[in-house]
């Protein structure tokens, strides 16, 4: 049988950092995924495990702005970071023009994928105004049991839109 | 939307299933030879023992996708070079991979995880060949055999072969079959000596 590997016992350290815009103090082992800081010690359970080996993207925020797997983002490289999950990307009153074309494009079927690739393709469109169907191949890919893929796709050309007649208007 | 493997969703929780046996990463150590290398191009072979090896070659594609693995299968999930050799605009290296391994995920991880330039391509070359392109100025990012030194010998990432981590099923990767130690002593031996590429015909 292959020789696996023994986990360092946990090492606990004080990371500070903000999430969705509020300033957070914890103490827990540094190399933690960050993933179940946020659900298990911060309580925002809308950040979803699905493999826990950066395949699927459900547990997909954004660290200073990037789109990051938080299953394989270790608690101690947050420090001093800006974090933002799915509770921040916006609210009911004031939809992220994301959570804004899921919503008009009725794109969840179960719903466990969709923060994941809400918050990827928040990202995307922050870089990519304007993306085409080869560029959400290649940034879009994360997985969706239920195959909402096609609606999804619909979803993320409307959201480019709505992104972009907000900043025309502002 | 690549439609890929949707099996991997909820497959089962490696985190917590990960058996619990030896040390970190250990893998199979290499056997640590501290006889001095008598020839340039016996620390030539020790040298390209390493930079043929998976670990290095995954990383110098021929074509726009990484390898990834023991067999060095293309990367998963329709992963791609990007224009600066680091993935896409939106998902790129560092969505996934951090400045180290990660044991809980099973991804690895160095400080500036990349694609080696198109111009390094080392993918289906001979060590001969390799060579001869690291030691290109218009290939090897135009660095002097000084500087070449310093890439092989001290780079994070390059390094990182020889701290290669576990796989998702926590299983130590393959490591080259030339410890740390002897393979910079080689690398420094050859360039000592002029970084003589040997005559493939002759060997
Ligand atoms: S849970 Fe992180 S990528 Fe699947
Ligand atoms: S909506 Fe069910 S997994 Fe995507």
């Amino acid at each position: 049988m292959a020789q696996l590997f023994q986990m360092k016992p946990p090492t606990k350290m004080n990371i500070s950092f903000k999430i969705n815009g509020k300033a957070h103090s914890v103490d827990t082992d540094g190399d933690a995924p960050l993933l179940w800081v946020i659900r298990d010690v911060l309580d925002l359970k809308g950040t979803k495990f699905g493999c826990g080996k950066a395949a699927c993207g459900a547990c997909t925020i954004h660290v200073d702005g990037e789109a990051v797997r938080s299953c394989s983002f270790a608690a101690k490289f947050a420090e001093g970071k800006e974090i933002t999950t799915i509770e921040g990307l916006g609210n009911a009153e004031n939809p992220h023009p994301v959570q804004q074309a899921w919503i008009e494009e009725i794109v969840p079927q179960c719903g466990y994928c969709q923060p994941g690739f809400m918050m990827a393709t928040a990202a995307l469109i922050d870089k990519n105004p304007s993306p085409t169907d080869e560029d959400i191949d290649d940034n879009i890919i994360n997985i969706c049991r239920c195959g909402t893929y096609y609606r999804m796709r619909k979803a993320i050309h409307r959201a480019a839109e709505l992104k972009n007649s907000t900043t025309s208007n502002s | 939307m690549k439609r890929i493997k949707t099996w991997l969703l909820f497959s089962p929780l490696l985190v917590a299933g990960i058996m619990v046996i030896g040390n970190p990463g250990s893998g199979t150590e290499p056997p640590h030879k501290t006889a001095e290398l008598t020839t340039p191009d016996e620390a030539f072979d020790v040298m390209m023992q390493v930079l043929t090896h998976k670990r290095c070659v995954n990383c110098h594609p021929a074509d726009n996708y990484p390898r990834q693995g023991e067999d060095s299968h293309k990367h998963l999930f329709g992963v791609e070079r990007g224009v600066a050799n680091a993935g896409m605009a939106a998902t790129n290296c560092n969505t996934c991979h951090q400045d180290e391994n990660n044991n809980y995920s099973g991804v690895p991880g160095a400080p500036e995880w990349s694609l080696a330039p198109l111009s390094m391509a080392w993918q289906g070359l001979t060590k001969y060949e390799i060579a001869r392109s690291m030691l290109d100025r218009n290939k090897n990012g135009n660095r002097s055999l000084e500087e070449l030194e310093h890439h092989l010998t001290e780079h994070a990432l390059v390094l990182w072969a020889f701290e290669p981590g576990v796989n998702a099923e926590g299983i130590p990767r393959e490591k080259p079959p030339v410890s740390k130690e002897d393979y910079i002593t080689a690398v420094k031996e050859w360039i000592e000596h002029g970084a003589v590429v040997p005559d493939e015909t002759t060997n």
